[in-house]
């Protein structure tokens, strides 16, 4: 197990510069997740952690020792890949054993470290199996337990749940943390859904566009989101944005609707800026914003409501069951509200 | 994909009996005599007397007295055994050398992403597209600086010259369908550039390998130009050329002993290819399905 630092990196192709000098430090036994929409550079910084990838400028250490010039199988990294990249032609068993072999490890000691990994994972009864007669959580299973075997420093994950369906998906991001929590390894996880990183991580890295926005635990950034990407990316449903004006005590939105300036917030007068409400801030009752319901989806547990705020999109989530019809006008009030600055994005309260 | 059950359904028109006949028994009937019947015809004409084979009566698509002689003049009066034997140590000889060859550089040209890889991979796919009938003269004039004018090595060291380009090619195309990350995982796992290639890209092409070594073994052997021109005494000559040069005495064909040198001469590779068909197949589609 080891600490993962990262100072400073920068990776360009050709004269294309996809990330833009990145520093992260991910303690000792830390499970990191790197969140962004595709595109963000995230893959292309966990295969530079690898090694798969060189690094055009900047640092990468892995337990203290800088690794820029060392090949990926002398980082002591172990890396889980989004189709799994099995060899298809060996069994599971050779699967999990081959780096093994490769080390020129003796075969008894081969022998038991797949047996003790397939044990963990509940694949002892597939180890003659080749990876085609497995389904897809199989599979993943089995890509994991190729990177136990070696009990690397670091696991490295490449998106390896977006492959499965819903259910599987929820239930291997369930089997990932649990074997975390038993191994303790540090470990750096790319995903693209904000919902595997908030569940699973200790440590999320918010990326966008080749640069880091927030790095922080996951309530850190549902509850203090830095600007207004983390804010509209780390949540479901995302969080509404309403441009408005300030305008004394209040905001406003248009249609002469105001909205109160969050409690504590020095902002001029006159000022754009954007109103920032989560879905699940919202409540209905019998006085508030005036909204007109569009759809309203229940899902059993709570009930999604889409409607229209000042001509803008929102979607407010309640517990409490309504009988909303479509066209239905209702009143909306937000608890809690956030102010981002409409041109850069930046938190203002 | 669409669903198996669709699948059927849009089929389905081909499943009564008679419209089967029409669609699928017919068109297939023909192609099968077209293809088989020079193999019918050099058969009977093996096995024909001259008497049977010059005569303009009687069936000619039938042999009423079968007989042996064509091949005992074939195989104890002419040096066939050596022809065959020759061509068998040329064939296999070239194939296995062009074989290493193209494995080395198509895993080059695909995977090791060295500058100038894509225009050589077109380099060599041009060298493919060079006539022999060109080529011959030239590599004539080196065979025999070299001293090989007239050995076997003659036609083991120029048949590369055409194998290696088009196994190359196919081998590229094959390559190229295994995942990046079978190889980026084998490289965190501790495996070296050699232990990749022997170890995961080789297993997984061997249908790629076998449709590439078929094809150039039956390139070689039945190839004719440079074995006419490098090779003139009988000891060294391969079966095409030495059943044209020694069965035609001026204008006699001894039309019964070619018939039968063919035939003989066709059956190794048939044999192979049947052995093969299945691999040969997908090594020409390609994908590797994990």
């Amino acid at each position: 197990m080891a600490a993962v630092t990262l100072s400073q990196v920068r990776k360009a192709f050709g004269s294309t510069e996809v990330v833009h000098g990145v520093d992260i430090s991910i303690d000792d036994s830390e499970f990191c997740v790197l969140v962004g929409p595709s595109g963000c550079g995230k893959s292309t910084l966990l295969r530079m952690i690898a090694g798969l990838e060189e690094i055009s400028s900047g640092r990468i250490e892995i337990g203290g020792r800088v690794v820029n010039d060392v090949a990926p199988k002398e980082r002591d990294i172990a890396m889980v890949f989004q189709n799994y990249a099995l060899y298809p032609h060996m069994t599971v068993s050779d699967n999990m054993g081959f780096s093994l072999k490769l080390a020129g490890r003796p075969l008894q000691e081969i022998r038991s470290r797949v047996d003790e990994a397939a044990q963990i994972l509940g694949l002892r009864e597939y180890l003659e199996r080749y990876p085609r007669q497995l389904s897809g959580g199989q599979r993943q299973r089995v890509a994991m337990g190729r990177a136990i075997v070696r009990k690397p420093q670091v696991f490295l994950f490449d998106e390896p749940l977006s492959n499965l369906d819903a259910k599987l998906r929820v239930q291997m991001r369930t089997e990932i943390k649990e074997l975390h929590q038993r191994l303790r390894t540090t470990s750096v996880y790319v995903t693209h859904d904000q919902i595997e990183a908030m569940t699973m991580a200790d440590k999320i890295v918010v990326m966008n566009m080749g640069k880091v926005e927030q790095i922080g635990s996951p309530l850190e950034l549902y509850d203090n989101p830095a600007n207004q990407f983390v804010a509209g990316f780390i949540g479901s449903p995302a969080m509404n944005f309403l441009p408005g004006r300030i305008n004394g005590a209040g905001i406003d939105i248009g249609e002469g609707i105001r909205v109160p300036v969050p409690a504590g917030a020095t902002v001029a007068a006159g000022r754009e800026v954007v109103v920032g409400v989560r879905p699940e801030h919202l409540a209905v009752g019998a006085d508030g914003l005036p909204a007109t319901v569009v759809v309203v989806e229940p899902t059993g547990a709570d009930t999604q409501i889409f409607c229209k705020l000042a001509g803008t999109d929102i979607t407010a989530v309640v517990r409490e069951r309504h009988e909303f019809h479509p066209g239905v006008p209702i009143r909306l009030t937000a608890q809690l509200t956030y102010l981002f600055d409409p041109a850069s994005g930046a938190r203002l309260a | 994909m669409s669903a198996p059950g669709s699948d059927s359904q849009g089929m389905h028109y081909l499943e009564s009996l008679p419209r089967r006949a029409v669609t699928v028994y017919l068109p297939l009937a023909v192609f099968v005599c077209v293809l088989l019947f020079p193999f019918y015809w050099m058969t009977i004409t093996t096995f024909k007397p001259n008497a049977e084979l010059l005569s303009r009566e009687g069936n000619p698509f039938w042999v009423l007295q079968p007989t042996l002689a064509h091949i005992e003049k074939l195989l104890f009066q002419t040096s066939y055994p050596q022809w065959m034997w020759n061509t068998v140590v040329v064939s296999v000889v070239s194939t296995c050398a062009s074989l290493a060859a193209a494995v080395l550089a198509a895993y080059a040209i695909e995977r090791l992403r060295f500058r100038g890889a894509k225009p050589t991979g077109l380099a060599i796919f041009l060298a493919y597209l060079v006539p022999p009938s060109i080529l011959f003269i030239p590599l004539a004039a080196i065979v025999f600086r070299l001293g090989l004018f007239d050995t076997r090595w003659a036609l083991i060291l120029t048949y590369p010259t055409f194998l290696i380009p088009f196994c190359t090619w196919l081998l590229m195309g094959y390559f190229r369908s295994i995942p990046y990350e079978l190889e980026e995982c084998a490289l965190i796992d501790g495996a070296s550039r050699w232990q990749i290639l022997v170890k995961i890209i080789l297993p997984l092409s061997v249908p790629g390998l076998i449709s590439a070594g078929i094809f150039a073994f039956t390139l070689s052997w039945n190839e004719f130009i440079y074995a006419l021109t490098f090779v003139s005494s009988s000891e060294t000559k391969t079966v095409p050329v030495g059943v044209v040069t020694e069965l035609v005495e001026g204008d006699v064909y001894h039309w019964g002993s070619l018939m039968a040198g063919a035939l003989l001469g066709s059956l190794p590779v048939a044999v192979l290819y049947s052995f093969f068909v299945e691999h040969y197949v997908s090594g020409m589609t390609g994908a590797v399905k994990e």
